[in-house]
């Protein structure tokens, strides 16, 4: 495989939040304007300025992006939609880095925003794909829980992970969650409490699933010139990945598509995972923050649970992970789930923490894992990042 | 291990009896060729013609090597469950009303993976399984992860009862005692344990050999029923419409002859008037108080069963006006399986080849026992098939009907 080229010259800024809420009235497309506006705003920019456009939401049917530009009332040179779940933001991301290198777009504002009706999730699980209706939803309409469930109990039982091990990656999440703004999860959580809640899919308990909920978030990527000509602070892109459909072959989904590609990440960025200040891992579920930890190399294949029993996960501990509290603890708005471990990151790399600040962070990892259109994630990708003046 | 099912108690008359609703019942095009399969019994996923690779989800290209000859052959559904979860919640009315609800992940040695619905004896993972297609509720396939050997009251399962029309404790009508094939019939579903079975006779002031025997059986009980006359339909329906969980619409005129040689139409109007508008008047009056009960407990209303006859896919012209009825029959049928849908009934039509009787004296064997096609329509509502064809000589149409209808119609033809 030729070198990829790396992403010198481009900034990422500007990470703005739409604050979350249980259940809303508004439309994604409600989300997605105030994300922008909200863009718009902490930049100075005028929105005639902003030339390119990348936006997902579950929600915006009947709509695409492109109806969506006229909904907003702007005119981008260049405008994408990522239809990829949790794994959005990095896909963004890359594709919007791209574009500014090749000058197709100057500045692009990239946009996740879903809302949550009481009705909606049912909804969308139910339409979610042509082998979900097939395949899944007959069969008990359990949703990701369900399939998550699956995956949760092979872990289990081939790695001697225990519900205890989940538990400290929850209880983690949370204690950061509890110093976030933005976290619709405000009580503190015990592991006593995670073990008790009631079963949701088994091994699947309460405290293991995300919350649906409504909210949208964004950020900027633009050249590191123009970044420092608005006087934008500004995280530096040092390497993606992305991967669909990995390891058709396995039986059950045990590893993803980090396992295939992690070394072209850390080539590429020059830095590897025992330089990362704090990890921001995509975690609908505990078991795929697991997995991720042992694809993305934070340690050897097969001695996760010597990792998850070794480090705290806290803000203040060790391996800082999901420092906002992650979506078990914020909860998931629909495709902005992928977009909330990248906007923590670019906060936290430009010392700008909303909540606990993690003191000095220079580099964090980004993940993202989205679609379980039949028995699996089907999309994976990583990005590395590093604060601006590094 | 599955406890036996018991004998519901009788209802409370003041408690509201629950609707039925629905498992999710929507599915691509491509996805129904497994319901086609299991509506007949058969767990089938698509094979390459190209590669051979066996696949699920259906997909409408191979995953392997992209070709699109894909043919839906049968599986022996051996396989091993690699991972299981109990479902607690659910988004989906059906199934919140009937959690826990178990499923498994199963290899299948054949290659894909399959999200499965779990018997209850099959045990924890890994282990190994046998998975079948049903139709559910909705009359969509699904599949089923089952213990790799039979085990005592496998049947009883609640979750697998949910796919079956098992008569075991449920309230039969057979539309017509008077026959070979009736009485069977009848004797049939008390041995697979129904608990009541009533039996229409047309004529009762008529002593017909072996109606005396069957009201000897404590389940059984004869009620007068003739399927021409629209009243004593209604009567029926009226007196014990309510109770019905099973009925198996077997009543027909058979006269042999085609156009030619039997000049007119009253026989021919005979046909028609038992075969397919007596069918309708007993759709009219037992069909919307069985649709009501489509979830009325463990022995709720299931299933609706038509005897019809091979001769309904193509004319057999020795047979010709009986054939035309039956097709007639066979038409109503599907209309009347779409109407009990919504409900959750499930429409089974039987097509026996020539049965062993005084209608088909002149036809060369093989032809079918009572009995034989008694048990096979108990058979069809253990497994909760939709079409049932019976026999060798019925399994011989039916392929040869589906190579080439018109070769078939020409063979009929003779000469």
């Amino acid at each position: 495989m030729s070198a990829r080229q790396g992403y010198a010259g481009v900034a990422v800024a500007v990470p703005v939040t739409v604050p979350y809420v249980r259940y809303s009235t508004r439309s994604a497309h409600w989300f997605i304007a105030r994300a922008l506006a909200a863009l718009l705003q902490e930049s100075g920019l005028r929105k005639e300025e902003v030339d390119g456009m990348c936006v997902s939401g579950f929600l915006l049917f009947p709509d695409t992006a492109v109806g969506l530009m006229q909904h907003l009332g702007v005119t981008p040179r260049w405008l994408d939609h990522i239809p990829m779940g949790g794994a959005c933001g990095v896909v963004a991301l890359r594709r919007a880095a791209r574009a500014v290198q090749a000058g197709d777009a100057e500045i692009v504002a990239c946009v996740a925003g879903d809302t949550n009706h009481v009705d909606s999730f049912r909804h969308t699980i139910a339409s979610f794909s042509q082998f979900a209706r097939d395949a899944v939803y007959p069969y008990g309409s359990g949703g990701p829980n369900a399939s998550f469930a699956f995956l949760t109990d092979y872990f289990m039982r081939t790695t001697g992970a225990t519900r205890e091990d989940f538990g400290k990656l929850c209880v983690a999440q949370r204690a950061n969650a509890l110093r976030f703004p933005y976290a619709l999860f405000k009580k503190p959580l015990t592991l006593a409490e995670y073990l008790a809640a009631r079963p949701i899919a088994e091994p699947l308990h309460l405290f293991d699933c995300v919350m649906p909920c409504a909210g949208a978030e964004a950020f900027l990527v633009m050249s590191e010139s123009r970044a420092r000509a608005l006087a934008l602070p500004f995280a530096r892109l040092l390497g993606t990945i992305e991967r669909h459909n990995a390891f058709p072959e396995d039986a059950i989904q045990m590893r993803g598509g980090w396992a295939l590609d992690r070394d072209a990440l850390y080539e590429q960025a020059g830095v590897g995972p025992g330089d990362m200040d704090l990890v921001e891992l995509y975690d609908d579920y505990p078991v795929i923050t697991a997995m991720q930890l042992e694809d993305l190399g934070f340690c050897p294949r097969g001695a996760v649970l010597e990792l998850l029993r070794s480090n705290t996960f806290t803000v203040d501990g060790t391996l800082p992970l999901n420092t906002s509290g992650g979506q078990l603890s914020v909860g998931q708005a629909g495709a902005a789930g992928g977009y909330l471990g990248m906007v923590e990151c670019l906060r936290q790399l430009t010392d700008r923490a909303l909540g606990a600040q993690v003191p000095g962070a220079r580099h964090g990892l980004v993940s993202g894992f989205g679609m379980i259109n039949y028995d699996r994630g089907l999309c994976s990708g990583a990005a590395v990042l590093a604060a601006g003046a590094a | 291990m599955t406890q036996p099912i018991r004998r519901p108690k009788r209802k409370n008359p003041v408690l509201p009896m629950r609707l039925p609703v629905l498992p999710p019942g929507t599915r691509s095009r491509v996805g129904l060729g497994l319901t086609a399969a299991a509506a007949e019994g058969r767990f089938a996923l698509q094979v390459c013609g190209a590669c051979a690779a066996v696949q699920y989800p259906p997909r409408e290209a191979c995953h392997q090597c992209l070709g699109d000859e894909l043919t839906w052959r049968e599986q022996d559904g051996a396989g091993e469950l690699i991972s299981q979860t109990q479902l607690h919640t659910s988004h989906d009315t059906f199934f919140r009303q009937r959690m826990p609800w178990r499923l498994g992940m199963v290899k299948l040695d054949a290659g894909p993976t399959l999200v499965v619905h779990l018997h209850g004896d099959v045990g924890s993972a890994p282990a190994r399984v046998k998975v079948g297609a049903r139709l559910d509720k909705a009359g969509m396939a699904v599949l089923v992860g089952f213990p790799d050997r039979d085990v005592p009251h496998m049947a009883d399962d609640t979750q697998l009862r949910e796919f079956t029309c098992d008569p075991k404790y449920r309230k039969a009508l057979v539309t017509d005692g008077k026959t070979a094939v009736g009485q069977a019939q009848v004797r049939a579903l008390v041995d697979a344990g129904a608990d009541l079975v009533w039996v229409g006779h047309a004529e009762p002031w008529k002593k017909l050999p072996g109606l005396a025997e069957l009201r000897e059986l404590p389940q059984v009980s004869l009620v007068p029923l003739d399927v021409t006359d629209g009243r004593s339909v209604k009567e029926l329906a009226g007196e014990i419409g309510a109770k019905v969980d099973i009925l198996v619409n077997n009543v027909e005129v058979h006269r042999a002859h085609g156009i030619a040689s039997r000049y007119g139409t009253d026989i021919a109007r005979a046909e028609m008037e038992v075969n397919y508008l007596g069918l309708l008047r007993l759709a009219q009056e037992f069909g919307p108080v069985m649709r009501g009960r489509g979830a009325d407990g463990q022995s709720s209303a299931v299933a609706w069963v038509n005897l019809l006859s091979i001769f309904a896919l193509t004319n057999f012209p020795t047979h010709g006006t009986y054939s035309a009825s039956k097709a007639a029959a066979l038409s109503l049928a599907q209309c009347l399986r779409a109407e009990m849908r919504p409900a959750g009934l499930r429409v089974i039509n039987v097509f026996p080849g020539p049965i062993e009787d005084e209608w088909n004296q002149l036809l060369p064997p093989p032809k079918l026992a009572p009995a034989a096609l008694a048990r096979a329509v108990i058979g069809a509502l253990r497994d909760g098939v939709e079409d049932v064809y019976p026999g060798d000589v019925a399994q011989e149409w039916l392929a040869r009907f589906r190579e080439s209808p018109k070769v078939l119609e020409r063979e009929l033809a003779g000469g």
